[in-house]
């Protein structure tokens, strides 16, 4: 169904046993799909991307000498007459964070061949993720309303702006592929292209259920990258 | 052959997957290897003439295409180096040269022979092409994303080079283009051209993540049966090793690009710091242009391994091969890949020594540099040993070789001087640079990839190149390299600034001019020499010696494929099925001086052939 079976092959103890088992023949990771390990290099790889950034950035802020702003003020909303500091990205992060839960139930209910479920789960973590695109699109405006821009910044350091445009439009570009995706996953997943292992339109490769999780890999990584940046920009 | 094997001969030819104890006196049996765990792929085969030859999926073919556009582009670079050396050797001869284009030409040269050349060749080329021939597998585990990895890299020198044709040129800040005066005005080339290279890079970095992600999967999931990780020969750990340094170290590079692009169209302040300029405060001000040199550095300096390590194992198979031993120190020389790799992470500062950096870290990487020393003097003393008391073919194949051991070894030893940071100092940005690091990755690595063009065209063309036309070509580059390099050390040592376009009237430069003459012939006849193996390749394509299977005798898979030159899906009916290392030449005992991957155990019992 997803992953090869190995018949028979036993796991040897301990951290010999580990590296035998590591260096033998046919596959380094055992029972692993080629696409599953192949998406985790890549988030190892894309990884760095984001490290890279989120380091230029720690160093940006460290060295300025300009007052970076206050992010409570910054990123707060004032909603029914009162200001709630963060509010926004509050909601979005939650809704981001309950995208994952449904992409992994999709990845679940995609194993166990419920074609329907598997495809409105996959919907609702497009639909989460479209959601939380548009609310990054409010906050885009809203701060370049108040005359935020990637060169200069009226509540303090200029590369407060330079950053916080990059690094975020970097991640929402990650999450717009993956909704991207995810559409065109639940469209195979309902029409079932994975039940009847339809080649691909591209890549001529049977279909497998295994993409969705592949795809979910991707997803939960977009995700906790997202903690990272919440973290560094709006609660230090 | 180690010990205790030596007093069974039936179990010193057992295959390490043998069951072992075999039940009640049934003897176990030896060439038992274990059955498949992963289904046979499903491959797309090509019907017409695009998607057999030009959107191909075939892995073999996408690296002839990648070996074929890193050598156009390399070509170009080459007829940079002539314009460089044709200023420097005689001034004002070339009347169109102006300080703006040698500084162009300085630029593109570099970087088009570092990233555009010599990764895509090595990484690309040798890469897709060798990898699942050595590893068993019958394509890439992902055909189609590395055809578009090609077609990502096609577009990034179709940009890159599209910046000799924009307003103000390419880029002429220098390939390691730090900021800031790389985007400002008055450095050639700061408008288009350097958005361009910034462009083509990350078009080239996206391109090569998706061939990378073939070539490490395709080594850690596909290989075949009973090829397990130290039975691969050199040269896929080599490639392997170096697309984990380039999936970790591109990235880096990628981010630079992307915020220098911003820095310039957006006017952020990224790498910018205050500046000056003509009395009047720029726009730009409280970037730190060291960050992009800790950013372009952490790529840039693996980047030397990703060009060095596949060269690294290519050369351990070439030596083996053609001095019929194995390779002295198997395992040694996997772990001083692997330990090179590793240590490449933590040495990139020392190109910064002189930019104002705290000298603590000067400290610290000259410290990390040093240690790399270790592994690296492993692996050249593994090479000579080799050699030693080997049955040296002294064919065209086996002079690149020893030419890569003797250019290596120079280029690394001015390597310690550079590491050490009081002698780096007065060193910095002298033609000292220049020669070491030519050296060491620029001529080491081609004389590799020479030595690889003359052992592999017989694969992959079905035919011999010239033996007569390559010493010539060797000789030629052998010599003529040394000539270049060699007088520049000196160069180095008097003073001589590197990126001057012009040295003028100065006093102490006297002595460097006919010197600088000297290397500028030199330099003409060695990228001449070049066109010797282009003429080669077309002779031996129209009337060369056909080679049959296994013309070198070597034990790896690529050659023991039913057809020369293999077709797609490499193996015909069956996959092969591995028994030994790679590396069983002149076995005492066997029949022939090599014993091949595929062959069983059962076949040589009486052979001196150790377990491996």
């Amino acid at each position: 169904m997803s992953d090869p079976k190995i018949e028979g092959y036993v796991f040897k103890p301990g951290f010999s046993g580990m590296a035998k088992d590591t260096g033998s023949d046919q596959t380094m990771f055992k029972g692993v799909h080629w696409g599953k390990a192949m998406m985790w290099i890549f988030l190892l790889s894309d990884t760095f991307i984001f490290s890279c950034f989120l380091i230029s950035y720690m160093k940006g802020r460290g060295s300025t000498l300009v007052d970076w702003p206050y992010p409570s003020e910054v990123f707060g909303l004032h909603v029914f007459g009162v200001d709630v500091p963060l509010l926004l990205i509050a909601i979005m992060t939650f809704v981001l964070i309950t995208s994952s839960g449904t992409m992994a139930l999709a990845v679940k209910y995609g194993y166990e061949k419920n074609r329907k479920m598997c495809g409105w789960l996959i919907l609702a973590t497009a639909i989460g993720g479209l959601t939380f695109v548009g609310m990054q699109a409010f906050e885009w405006s809203k701060l370049i309303h108040e005359g935020v821009r990637p060169w200069e910044n009226p509540f303090g350091a200029p590369q407060f702006g330079s950053f916080f445009f990059m690094i975020t439009g970097f991640h929402g570009t990650h999450v717009s592929i993956g909704v991207i995706f995810l559409f065109i996953y639940a469209y195979k997943t309902f029409a079932g292209h994975y039940d009847e292992r339809k080649r691909g339109w591209f890549t001529t490769m049977k279909g497998d259920y295994v993409e969705i999780e592949i795809l979910g890999l991707y997803w939960h990584f977009v995700d906790l990258v997202w903690v990272f940046i919440f973290a560094f920009f709006y609660l230090w | 052959m180690s010990e205790e094997y030596n007093d069974n001969k039936t179990v010193h030819a057992q295959s390490s997957e043998t069951i072992s104890g075999g039940t009640s006196g049934v003897a176990p049996d030896i060439d038992y290897v274990r059955p498949a765990e992963i289904p046979e792929q499903d491959l797309y085969h090509g019907h017409s003439f695009i998607t057999k030859w030009v959107f191909c999926q075939d892995a073999k073919v996408i690296g002839v295409q990648y070996f074929l556009l890193a050598t156009f582009t390399g070509i170009i670079g080459l007829i940079l180096s002539w314009l460089m050396r044709l200023q420097l050797g005689f001034p004002g001869a070339a009347g169109f040269m102006t300080a703006e284009h040698y500084y162009q030409f300085v630029t593109m040269h570099g970087m088009i022979m570092v990233v555009y050349f010599l990764t895509a060749l090595f990484l690309g080329g040798f890469g897709n092409y060798l990898i699942p021939l050595m590893v068993g597998a019958r394509d890439m585990v992902f055909p189609y994303l590395n055809m578009v990895s090609f077609w990502m890299f096609f577009i990034a020198v179709l940009v890159l080079l599209s910046s000799f044709f924009v307003p103000g040129g390419p880029t002429g800040a220098g390939w390691t283009l730090y900021p800031p005066q790389t985007i400002l005005e008055g450095t050639p080339g700061s408008g288009a051209g350097i958005l361009l290279m910034c462009l083509s890079l990350i078009l080239f970095v996206a391109g090569f993540t998706m061939g990378g992600l073939n070539y490490l999967i395709t080594v850690l999931q596909a290989r075949t049966r009973g090829m397990t990780l130290m039975r691969m020969p050199l040269t896929v750990w080599g490639i392997f090793t170096a697309t984990v340094l380039a999936m970790l170290a591109f990235p880096a590079l990628l981010v630079g690009a992307l915020m220098m692009s911003l820095d310039k169209v957006l006017g952020t302040s990224f790498f910018m710091p205050t500046i000056l300029k003509a009395g009047e405060v720029l726009e730009y001000g409280g970037g730190s242009p060291i960050l992009f040199q800790h950013l372009f550095w952490f790529f840039g300096h693996p980047e030397v391994y990703i060009v060095a390590l596949p060269a690294f194992g290519i050369i351990s198979d070439l030596i083996s091969v053609h001095s019929r031993k194995n390779i002295f120190g198997y395992r040694m020389m996997v772990w001083a890949i692997v330990g090179i790799g590793g240590l490449s992470f933590f040495v990139w500062a020392h190109h910064m020594y002189v930019s104002g950096m705290n000298p603590w870290f000067g400290f610290f990487f000259a410290t990390t540099t040093l240690i790399i020393a270790v592994p690296t003097a492993m692996k050249v003393y593994n090479w000579i040993l080799t050699l030693w008391r080997g049955n040296i073919r002294m064919n065209t194949v086996m002079l690149w070789c020893l030419g890569f051991i003797v250019t290596f070894v120079n280029g690394g030893i001015t390597g310690i001087f550079l590491g050490n940071v009081s002698v780096d100092v007065p060193l910095s940005d002298t033609y000292f640079v220049i020669a070491h690091f030519h050296m060491v990755m620029g001529i080491a690595p081609l004389m590799v990839i020479m030595g690889a063009v003359y052992h592999w065209f017989p694969l992959v063309a079905g035919k011999f190149l010239d033996e007569k036309l390559g010493k010539w070509h060797f000789w030629l580059t052998f010599l003529g390299a040394y000539s270049i390099y060699f007088p520049m050390h000196y160069l180095g040592f008097i003073g001589v600034p590197r990126r001057y376009f012009e040295m003028y009237d100065s006093p102490y430069m006297t002595s460097a001019v006919g010197m600088n003459e000297f290397i500028s012939l030199a330099a003409f006849l060695v990228g001449a020499a070049q066109f010797i193996l282009i003429y080669n390749i077309i002779r031996a394509l129209k009337v060369g010696k056909p080679a049959g299977h296994n013309p070198w005798q070597a034990c790896s898979l690529e050659w023991l494929t039913p057809k020369v030159p293999p077709e797609h899906g490499n193996w015909g009916d069956r996959l092969p099925v591995v028994h030994r290392w790679a590396y069983d030449y002149s076995v005492p005992g066997a029949k022939e001086d090599f014993i091949t991957q595929t062959t069983a155990p059962s076949e040589v019992v009486d052979t001196g052939v150790e377990k491996t």
